[in-house]
This record gives structure tokens, sequence and C-alpha cells, in this order.
């Protein structure tokens, strides 16, 4: 899972039937510290969303197509990121 | 899933059988703002997108589940496009 950054809503009206009723959120890649990173290729990714996240929340993320699915209930559907969970606090020890 | 740009199109008449009928798009990646961000790739269609719109990939995999059961080889497949009106920022002017 990475961390990211709910950066926007994407509307799409003609797409794939397995991502009607979900969200699609343009997620921004960041570290720990909250600086754009390059985890997930570092550019901005499209994701379904699972659990009702809003833009300049701060998220996790799967990059797993399976645990992407899985989350949003769509087996066997072209679907390779969803947001997961909301970060309310993160810690980090150096 | 990622945001691109379709600038081409592919025509190869000899393909893998299970890709007849499909069509091959060239797609460019963008970044955050909607410019060009790394190497274009060649993406399956599975929504109807045409050149110059803006859509978004599933890559890997899962690229071929829109024609599941039916085995495709793809990584990389155009799965939605991106509505000019409510995106502007992510679509040329």
């Amino acid at each position: 899972m990475i961390i990211a950054r709910v950066i926007g809503e994407l509307v799409a009206t003609r797409k794939h039937e397995s991502h009607e009723g979900r969200k699609l959120l343009r997620v921004q890649p960041e570290d720990v510290a909250g600086t754009r990173a390059a985890a997930g290729g570092g550019g901005a990714l499209i994701a379904l969303d699972a659990v009702g996240a809003g833009v300049g929340e701060r998220v996790l993320v799967v990059l797993d197509g399976y645990a992407a699915m899985t989350a949003v209930e769509r087996p066997h559907a072209p679907i390779d990121a969803a947001v997961i969970g909301i970060l309310d606090r993160l810690d980090v020890n150096p | 899933m990622f945001l691109a740009r379709v600038t081409g199109t592919v025509v190869a008449t000899v393909k893998d059988e299970a890709l007849g009928g499909r069509k091959l798009l060239v797609v460019q990646p963008l970044d955050h703002r909607g410019a060009a961000a790394g190497r274009a790739l060649v993406a399956l269609d599975a929504v109807g997108a045409g050149a110059g719109e803006t859509v978004y990939c599933c890559r890997g995999k899962e690229a071929s589940f829109p024609w599941w059961p039916a085995a495709t080889p793809a990584d990389a497949a155009i799965v939605g496009i991106a509505d000019p009106s409510a995106n502007p920022e992510m679509v040329p002017a």
C-alpha cells in the first residue's frame, strides 16, 4: 500500500461497467513526510474509492489488482488501484 | 489506473488471435496538470475511445479483464473517458 493525497475527482460518463457506482479519485502519491513522492511511479494515479474519501484527504491506496478488486467488490474487473483507507494520523520514528 | 491522452492508432495485421477486432491505441500518460509525462504506450480500447480524448487506463494483468473470461494478452487497457466539460483542467483547449 502507499500513502497518497486525494487531489481531485475524475468524472467519466463512459467507462467500464465495473466502475459504475464508485467514485474515481485522482490521487498523488506522497512519502511519509507528506511530500510528493516517487511511489507508484511518482505521477498522479486514478483509483476507485472504497471508503468515501474526499479531496484533500490523505489516504491509503492499494496498487495491486486483486486487492483493489476485493476492496470495491468487483471481481474480474479492470481495476488496478483503490483507496482503502483515510489517514487520521501517521506517526513515524526515524 | 493512470490518466492519458489518445494520440494515435496502431494497425497490426499480424497479431495474437485474441486481439482480433480489438482497437489498439497509442496513449500518452499525463501528469496531475494534464501535461504529457513519460513515454507513450499502446493500450487496448475497452470503451470506444477516440483520438484526442482524455482517458484513464488500467495496467497489468487486470487490463485483460474487460474481455474476461476470454484470455486476452493485454497489459494496458483504456477503461474510461474523462468528460471534457467536467474535467476542464485535463482536457486540451
